[in-house]
């Protein structure tokens, strides 16, 4: 540790204490979210530092830590927090999936099938899926409470109505262990198939709302919808530009000026790994070169 | 013949009500029963009571004293102060409506006009968007809103809409008591005519039991069986409607229906 | 033979709380029967407590005391102590009350003014209209004037309306309150011929009737009001 300033993974003891016990309620009560004495980061709100301090609480010596943004290991965001923790926790960390044993994520869940005896910690803008339409607190502990959730449907209706489908595409809500509806985050809908029975453990963290709550391992994950409406995940009607994947979810690159674009894994750790083991998209050289000269 | 037999079962009984607030008692001593189909009109000037008996009735409100009991859909008679309160907001949602003055109050302004009559259906678990759709049309056919406005907030109505859409709203679980608090009070006059016109004959058509808490005489007379008339707290007189307002006993009920300004 | 209106020593005063208290009696001791297919007209100069006797047998007022026995659904039920759901049963299923006035109902057709009332006890929307139809026809209300609300009509088209709604249904006991005040001759006999079929079907009536000829055409008895006005 290089830091000897503070104590190990940053946060004191006690806090850390204080947050595992909001973690071992809210994975005992699926989906249920927990109020905790959220403490101040040294980062702004919106940053993650609700994700940080689960991150924190449960991080050991022995950890490898991976930290995703958007599905990406090397943006300003990820790349701060993986060494936010490595200067203060000293422990290791990793770009690759199947390493990590605690994965901090920002709206997505890594492509690469989870496992047991990992953890996601996902990091959550506003833990409250009525909030739009019921702005009461009071009144939305009391609709969770009691499971009344025909608001819920309501928003989807909205949609329906407004668009023709199921226009919600990100924070998509799901029922958890047919009990509590819960905001899977602003992942995408993509990824909500990836929540149900999922053999790591999924713990969300929201730092300026001061909630946390968890899905356990291999628990049922709905996401809601109606009968003549059903769930569907989004699809991309072409692969990915670099590695050919087909079912991964895509992010769009803006290649020039002129409307050259390609579409591309969001989650770089997959799709490096599959361009290494030999996969090769219709556009796997071309852009290196265009980005070199962009910024040469 | 089994209609009769549940009629003679009254659908809720106030027994005894009082509620004060500190020294002063809102509400003192209140009983009465009211049975399905039958519509009792509360009237009284501001500050009666009438409003807080209104909240003591629907549970909204603990009483500091005395029962409310309500015939359940199961044909069980419970005390309204023994339900846990996920009993209590089923019946909120499902046997029970309640139409506020104010539409705001009453309705989702920003969300759509058929996702507000909806809402109801969704909660009781309904899962068909389709047959959602079609039941909150048809809703809005029967209150006379044009189904060309389904997709509109009723942030853009009328204010006669939206009380007609948060009639809608209450209804289309098909409730047996509604509670309304003047329900015509800040519309205009034509505007007002519409609406107890269009109460009078879903009240009918429904066989709803109302409790309709009013200032307005007229609005009694129109809608009511039987109206209570209330002065610092107290039923002062209670009766059929047209016996109270053509043949007023107490000083007070004479005094109002006096104050009525001829048309 | 049972009657239909059996009435007991009814009394009727007004406290007016407005004028200092003031007691104004009405009527007292009033005593008289109907049996079915009877017509009785009561008679007395204006103010004798004609229309406070029929609107105490309406229970529209409430009596001080004495008995306003009314057969409904052969149970004998003094209005003047039933509760209010009793009184509203008793007006569904066995009296009708014919004013002079219409009480009008905004937006509502004429037709569906008239068959009100037989909607009400079960009939068939369609059916209801049908006799509703007919009676307007006898009545003389133009078919073109029938899908308008009565609101707008005449003074005599509304006093028409509100007889076909009052004589549509089939309540064995019918109180009218001069039917015949603002008509011409032709609607006169009309219903004077109305009043004469209810008799044929039982039913059991009590008249205000001003005009001597309709009077005599249609009182079988006549109880003079005078007596208990004078005795108030």
């Amino acid at each position: 540790m290089n830091a000897p300033a503070y104590n190990f993974a940053y946060l004191d003891e006690q806090t850390k204490r204080m947050i595992r016990r909001a973690i071992l309620k809210a994975i005992a009560i699926p989906g249920y979210q927990v109020p905790f004495a959220s403490r101040e980061m040294p980062m702004p709100y919106g940053w993650g530092t609700g994700g940080v301090q689960v991150t924190a609480a449960i991080l050991g010596p022995q950890d490898v830590l991976k930290v995703i943004d958007q599905g990406s290991d090397d943006t300003t965001n990820a790349i701060s927090i993986r060494k936010f923790f490595a200067k203060t926790a000293g422990v290791a960390t990793t770009t690759a999936t199947e390493e990590a044993t605690v994965i901090q994520t920002r709206h997505r869940i890594p492509e690469t099938a989870l496992h047991a005896n990992q953890v996601l910690v996902y990091q959550v803008p506003i833990p409250e899926p009525l909030r739009f339409l019921e702005p009461r607190e009071t009144e939305t502990r009391r609709m969770h409470a009691l499971a009344e959730y025909g608001l819920m449907h309501v928003k989807l209706y909205e949609d329906i109505a407004r668009f023709g489908h199921i226009a919600t595409a990100y924070a998509y809500p799901v029922k958890v262990n047919a009990r509590y509806v819960m905001d899977p985050s602003p992942t995408p809908k993509f990824d909500n198939p990836k929540m149900d029975h999922s053999p790591a453990l999924q713990l969300f963290g929201a730092g300026r709302e001061k909630r946390i709550y968890a899905i356990p391992p291999y628990t049922k994950v709905v996401s809601l919808d109606f009968e003549d409406h059903p769930f569907e995940p989004y699809r991309f009607n072409a692969p990915c530009a670099l590695c050919a994947a087909e079912n991964s979810y895509l992010d769009e690159i803006v290649t020039d000026d002129k409307g050259g674009r390609m579409f591309v894994c969001s989650d770089t750790d997959y799709c490096e790994g599959r361009q290494a083991a030999g996969h090769h998209g219709s556009l796997s050289a071309a852009p290196y070169k265009e980005k070199a000269g962009s910024h040469g | 013949m089994a209609d009769a037999l549940e009629n003679d079962q009254p659908l809720l009984v106030a027994d005894s009500l009082s509620k004060s607030f500190g020294r002063i008692a809102a509400c003192r001593d209140v009983s009465f029963s009211l049975y399905s189909g039958e519509v009792l009109a509360i009237v009284g000037e501001s500050g009666s009571g009438k409003s807080t008996l209104l909240q003591l009735l629907s549970g909204q409100l603990a009483a500091s004293g005395g029962h409310v009991s309500y015939r359940m859909r199961d044909g069980v008679t419970r005390d309204l102060a023994t339900l846990g309160e996920a009993e209590r907001r089923f019946l909120f949602r499902t046997d029970w409506g309640f139409v506020h003055q104010d539409p705001a109050q009453g309705l989702r302004m920003a969300v759509s006009a058929g996702a507000n009559v909806g809402e109801r259906l969704m909660a009781v678990g309904w899962n068909h968007y389709g047959r959602i759709r079609d039941t909150a049309s048809d809703w809005l056919t029967r209150v006379e809103i044009d189904t060309a406005r389904i997709d509109d907030a009723p942030r853009t109505y009328s204010g006669g809409m939206r009380q007609r859409l948060q009639i809608a709203r209450n209804l289309v679980t098909e409730p047996r008591l509604v509670f309304m608090d003047e329900p015509t009070g800040g519309l205009d006059v034509s505007v007002q005519a519409r609406l107890l016109d269009l109460l009078r004959s879903l009240v009918a058509e429904l066989n709803l039991a109302v409790i309709i808490v009013t200032h307005d005489l007229a609005v009694a007379r129109l809608l009511s069986h039987r109206v209570m008339v209330m002065k610092g707290g107290r039923v002062i007189e209670t009766g059929l409607t047209d016996q109270v307002l053509d043949d007023p006993r107490e000083p007070y009920t004479q005094l109002l229906v006096s104050s009525i300004l001829p048309a | 033979m049972t009657a239909m209106i059996d009435i007991a020593d009814a009394k009727k005063t007004f406290t007016m709380h407005l004028q200092g208290g003031i007691e104004l009696p009405v009527v007292s001791g009033v005593t008289f029967h109907v049996n079915p297919g009877e017509c009785v007209v009561l008679s007395g100069p204006s103010g004798a407590g004609k229309s406070s006797i029929l609107k105490m047998i309406f229970g529209n007022y409430r009596c001080d005391s004495g008995r306003i026995g009314i057969r409904h659904r052969d149970t004998l039920i003094d209005l003047a102590t039933a509760e209010p759901r009793q009184v509203l049963n008793v007006r569904r299923a066995t009296i009708g009350y014919v004013s002079q006035f219409l009480r009008a109902v905004p937006r509502v057709a004429t037709i569906d003014v008239v068959a009100e009332p037989l909607i009400v006890n079960g009939m068939a929307r369609a059916d209801a209209q049908a006799r509703a139809g007919e009676l307007l026809h006898r009545l003389n209300i133009p078919e073109r004037l029938w899908q308008l609300p009565p609101a707008t009509f005449s003074g005599g088209e509304q006093q028409r309306v509100n007889i076909a709604r009052g004589f549509i249904s089939d309540l064995p006991i019918l109180l009218l309150d001069e039917p015949t005040a603002s008509l011409d001759a032709a609607n006169r006999a009309v219903v004077v011929a109305l009043v004469a079929e209810k008799k044929r079907q039982g039913v059991a009536m009590v008249a205000i009737v001003h005009d001597d000829e309709i009077r005599h055409l249609i009182a079988d008895r006549i109880v003079d009001v005078t007596s208990f006005a004078a005795a108030a």
